[in-house]
């Protein structure tokens, strides 16, 4: 097995890069791959607590690093779905403790057992964020549709391509079709064609994201709402699948339906 | 008012979003670091020293920008002209 290496970057913070891997590494482990999602942002780990194994760490990527323990001891395996691993980040410690060579090194050692190793990369476009993307064929690029998230963004494309990333790919995240038909948000032609990158994911604003990592349960679990079959049919696109976008009007829970779903807490 | 603005279909804030992004990226994409540009500055000289002798205080280069173009602008003062051509001896 040669694993295909993914970093999930974004440049801005704060729109999604975490829940992204979450739920991308739990859907991809839905359909039978064997995935390890890796925390990158040293000093400011959140992807345990999105995926709800913060209390199952031991040992961290610093600690492998730094020969304190193995690779695998430093692995959480979650328990709720099978192939399934995250590498968290130390918490205490700063962005220089790993450097590039050595992200490169331990996603070798991975690339041999994995189908998949996702990266979650750390906000910005300094070191964190060079470590994270080092060892990564690929990338996903998440933006919100806002000005300042889409700006950077492109920065952070700029970046990616220099570094010879030869998949970069974009996922929209948190789009409202409310305010899109209002015309008061950017739509997807819109992001699309300022970015000019390929689209593998549009994910629209959905409460049940902050619900599920209130629980510390990706939301893909079990939920059945618009992000989630986003986050799925994303995983399905990343396998080469050909999964048509949403309309807008699927896109939220409206609807007498989806009334009577919320009702009974469907 | 916004609510009349929308009835007859002017100002989605969406466009202006648009707008507003394409031209910042312009900046963003095309903006050079400065010591590119000195490094840019002085290569040019050297090779319009060749052909023209130039007031070399007083270049001006830089990228000017309008609407969604850049062009690259020099005023470069030419204070005498060389009438020879330019052999390997003199570059």
């Amino acid at each position: 097995m040669v694993a295909r290496t993914i970093v999930i970057t974004s440049g801005k913070g704060g729109v999604g890069k975490t829940t992204t891997t979450a739920n991308l590494a739990v859907e991809l482990a839905k359909i039978g791959k064997k995935v390890v999602a890796i925390d990158g942002d040293i000093g400011l780990r959140n992807l345990d607590v999105v995926m709800g194994l913060e209390n199952r760490i031991v040992y961290t990527l610093v600690d492998v690093v730094e020969g304190a323990c193995r690779l695998n001891q430093a692995l959480v395996r979650d328990k709720r779905i099978e192939n399934l691993y995250m590498l968290p980040a130390a918490q205490t410690r700063t962005k220089d403790a790993v450097t590039s060579e050595q992200m490169c090194e331990i996603c070798s050692m991975l690339s041999d057992e994995f189908d998949f190793i996702l990266i979650d990369s750390p906000a910005g476009i300094e070191s964190g964020f060079r470590n994270a993307a080092a060892p990564a064929q690929e990338a996903l690029v998440v933006t919100t549709p806002e000005v300042s998230a889409v700006r950077d963004a492109d920065r952070i494309i700029g970046l990616l391509e220099s570094m010879e990333k030869r998949g970069i790919s974009l996922v929209i995240n948190r789009l409202s079709p409310k305010m899109v038909k209002r015309g008061d948000m950017l739509d997807i032609s819109d992001v699309v064609e300022i970015l000019s990158i390929n689209l593998i994911g549009i994910v629209p604003e959905d409460e049940a994201v902050i619900t599920s990592t209130n629980r510390g349960e990706p939301l893909t679990f079990q939920a059945v709402g618009p992000a989630a079959r986003a986050f799925s049919n994303l995983a399905k696109r990343i396998l080469g699948e050909k999964v048509p976008f949403d309309e807008l009007e699927h896109m939220n829970n409206k609807g007498i339906l989806g009334h009577i779903k919320k009702l009974f807490g469907v | 008012m916004a609510f009349l603005d929308r009835w007859f279909g002017r100002n989605k804030t969406k466009d202006e979003a648009k707008e507003r992004l394409q031209l910042v990226l312009i900046h963003d994409r095309t903006d050079l670091a400065p010591e590119l540009l000195e490094q840019l500055r002085a290569e040019l000289i050297k090779v319009i020293c060749n052909y023209l002798e130039v007031d070399d205080k007083k270049i001006e280069l830089g990228l000017e920008r309008e609407d969604r173009t850049v062009a690259l602008v020099a005023n470069i003062p030419v204070k005498n002209i060389k009438r020879y051509i330019p052999n390997a001896k003199n570059k």
